[in-house]
């Protein structure tokens, strides 16, 4: 039996205090998945998902997206994703569910898909997080990786 | 009764925007506003941080375009280490940005059309929101999805090859770049398996300017009539007349085809534009100084830079720039929906530029950066996906930013996209009673082929309210309408 293959998609902007949260947690997976020789976990990063993000997660077996949000009490939450045509207002970027329904429309195929809300205090123009933010990422952190570890075949 | 209906923000654009159209007694559209909450606060966020940050700095600004922040940051730069204006740099420092550039200019465009563009052209602009987008699209018109989502990350991946990584890239810096192109993704551009190679992107994007053009044919009064009113048209070229997206001097050209700037170096550009600033609107409004704010507003972006451009340099889209100009006898183009027509074009020219950097041995050696006698002020701009982009800079002797000046795109085209929805709604909504979905997303159309950027990169979930508020004729609201 072999790894599935997993991405980790943080996204968001590092520029604006605790928005980069889901970016600064794929770069700690990275390093962590680096050192241990996970190689079938890979991360990705970007300021915001958009409709080439199908074909990224079409490659992967599980895909947690990663961001800040405001729709969480927790200072993290995992929420199972389910496909979406849902279109939003902003229509330069798009939503997890969207990316996830255009994959299924396309490729006719998903990966289990998971949404990782991170919770951020403040979305100014500033560089780096928040204190809370630090200890939203901390938490998340060691939680991912436990997470991670029980999606794979060691 | 004079009402005031208010449709707020404008679906399918970047961040906060809100059209007002103000109805007389009888009904008719009296005035309509676009107006729209841009962030400013960055030009004085940057004052005392070291020049040299800027160009990854000024990525913060936009999550949309940051390669084209982070190349006119660049270039501005470039005066201020002694590096020239645009032209000084080694042939694989001017290279490699201009991979970048185009990378950028594809993967956006490519964005605009099948995203944003395709939807309403192929259900109709009164067709349900539903169906009426890139699903809907993918579900009727599989292939013109899948080359979507796979143009897109082709330019994506450009962009990663040259800018180093997607958020934050740090490749162009003052006075050049700071890597080559490996010969590993040389080849994987060239000669990568089907789809993601440049001859399938150059194919498909012969058939995306075909589509539009076969779509024409069959909707001339949509595509001919629907927003179209007298501008002037400002852009680069390159000094011959060429259209170049990443340098050259600036021309501007009336509705008739007057040039009313003639190949001005940017670095004076405070000379020739100025902004005027309105009560109603958080956007300036620039304008050429000589011609003043009534007649001196322009437009930028693809539309414009194929009025003001003598010639395009590659094969293809010469072709197609041929048939776009013999459209109108040669005369500038002021039919608001052929910016997609344009914009289709500078997709070909895009993918074709690519193809002829990537042949060139100057992209995997040679020198990367120059450095001459330092300046204490310089100005980059550069054609972004959306228009024309200036950043303006001044340094102190501890090499720290004391001004910064960005006019960007969206700021560029605000009179025009103002003009688009006065017309449509006066077309559209004379007369009648009710607002319908058609109507309300005619005016957004408009809006749209200009695809404005509002500078707000922060997207947090549940962080995006639609808002919609009716006013009386005493400027009372009487219903409002807010959802997330």
């Amino acid at each position: 039996m072999s790894n599935p293959r997993i991405l980790i998609y943080g996204y968001g902007n590092p520029g604006r205090q605790d928005d980069g949260l889901g970016v600064f947690l794929a770069e700690e997976v990275e390093k962590w998945a680096r050192e241990n020789h996970l190689d079938h976990i890979r991360t990705e990063t970007n300021y915001q998902l958009n409709i080439e993000d199908a074909a990224e997660i079409h490659d992967f077996d599980i895909v947690v997206f990663a961001d800040a949000s405001l729709a969480t009490e927790e200072s993290y939450r995992l929420e199972r994703l389910q496909p979406s045509p849902k279109v939003e207002f902003t229509m330069h970027a798009v939503d997890p569910a969207f990316v996830l329904y255009l994959c299924d429309t396309v490729y006719g195929e998903i990966p289990e898909a998971y949404v990782l809300h991170l919770k951020g205090a403040s979305y100014e123009m500033s560089e780096g997080l928040t204190t809370k933010g630090q200890q939203v990422l901390q938490e998340a952190f060691a939680w991912i990786r436990s997470f991670l570890l029980s999606k794979s075949v060691l | 009764m004079n009402q005031k209906i208010i449709i707020e923000p404008v679906t399918r654009v970047e961040g906060h925007g809100k059209v007002t159209i103000h109805l007389d007694e009888e009904g008719n559209v009296a005035r309509t506003r676009l107006h729209i909450v841009e962030f400013r606060g960055f030009e004085r966020f940057v004052q005392g941080r070291p020049y040299w940050e800027m160009p990854v700095l000024v990525q913060r600004l936009c999550g949309i375009c940051p390669v084209s922040h982070h190349l006119a940051a660049a270039k501005a730069l470039d005066v201020i280490v002694g590096a020239g204006t645009g032209d000084g740099l080694t042939p694989t420092g001017e290279k490699m940005r201009r991979l970048m550039h185009y990378g950028q200019i594809f993967q956006s465009h490519t964005l605009h059309f099948f995203h944003l563009a395709s939807p309403d052209l192929l259900f109709g602009i009164d067709a349900d929101p539903a169906i009426r987008n890139i699903i809907g699209v993918a579900l009727k018109h599989k292939d013109l999805a899948v080359q979507g989502v796979m143009m897109r990350k082709f330019g994506q991946e450009i962009i990663k090859a040259t800018a180093g990584k997607k958020i934050h890239g740090t490749g162009a810096i003052p006075g050049g770049i700071n890597k080559h192109l490996s010969p590993e993704e040389r080849d994987m551009f060239l000669h990568g398996p089907d789809p993601l190679n440049i001859d399938k992107m150059i194919e498909w994007s012969v058939a995306a300017v075909d589509f539009f053009k076969s779509y024409h044919k069959k909707n001339k009064d949509l595509i001919d009539n629907f927003s179209v009113f007298p501008s002037n048209h400002l852009s680069l070229v390159r000094k011959d007349g060429a259209l170049d997206l990443y340098h050259g001097v600036l021309r501007a050209v009336d509705a008739n085809g007057k040039k009313i700037l003639n190949d001005v170096d940017y670095q004076d550009y405070l000379k020739y534009i100025d902004e005027e600033v309105r009560s109603w609107s958080y956007m300036k409004f620039p304008y050429l100084k000589h011609l003043g704010k009534e007649n001196g507003w322009y437009t930028v972006g693809p539309l414009a830079r194929l009025n003001t451009c003598d010639f395009i340099p590659t094969p293809l889209a010469q072709k197609e720039f041929e048939e776009f100009k013999a459209y109108t006898n040669g005369k500038p183009n002021n039919m608001s929906m052929h910016m997609h027509w344009a914009r289709l074009i500078e997709v070909l020219h895009a993918a074709e530029m690519m193809k002829e950097l990537l042949n060139d041995p100057d992209l995997l050696e040679g020198e990367l950066v120059v450095k001459g006698k330092k300046q204490y002020e310089g100005i980059g701009l550069i054609e972004a996906p959306r228009g024309t982009l200036f950043h303006h800079y001044r340094i102190n002797e501890n090499d720290q930013v004391v001004m910064a000046n960005l006019i960007v795109s969206t700021t560029n085209n605000n009179q025009p996209m103002n003009n688009a929805v006065n017309v449509v709604a006066k077309k559209m909504m004379t007369g009648k009673k009710e607002i319908t979905e058609g109507m309300k997303n005619a005016v957004e159309v408009a809006i749209r082929a200009y695809d404005p950027c509002l500078s707000c990169a922060t997207h947090a979930l549940g962080k995006m309210p639609l808002a919609l508020y009716l006013y009386d004729k005493d400027e009372n609201l009487i219903d409002e309408f807010i959802s997330q």
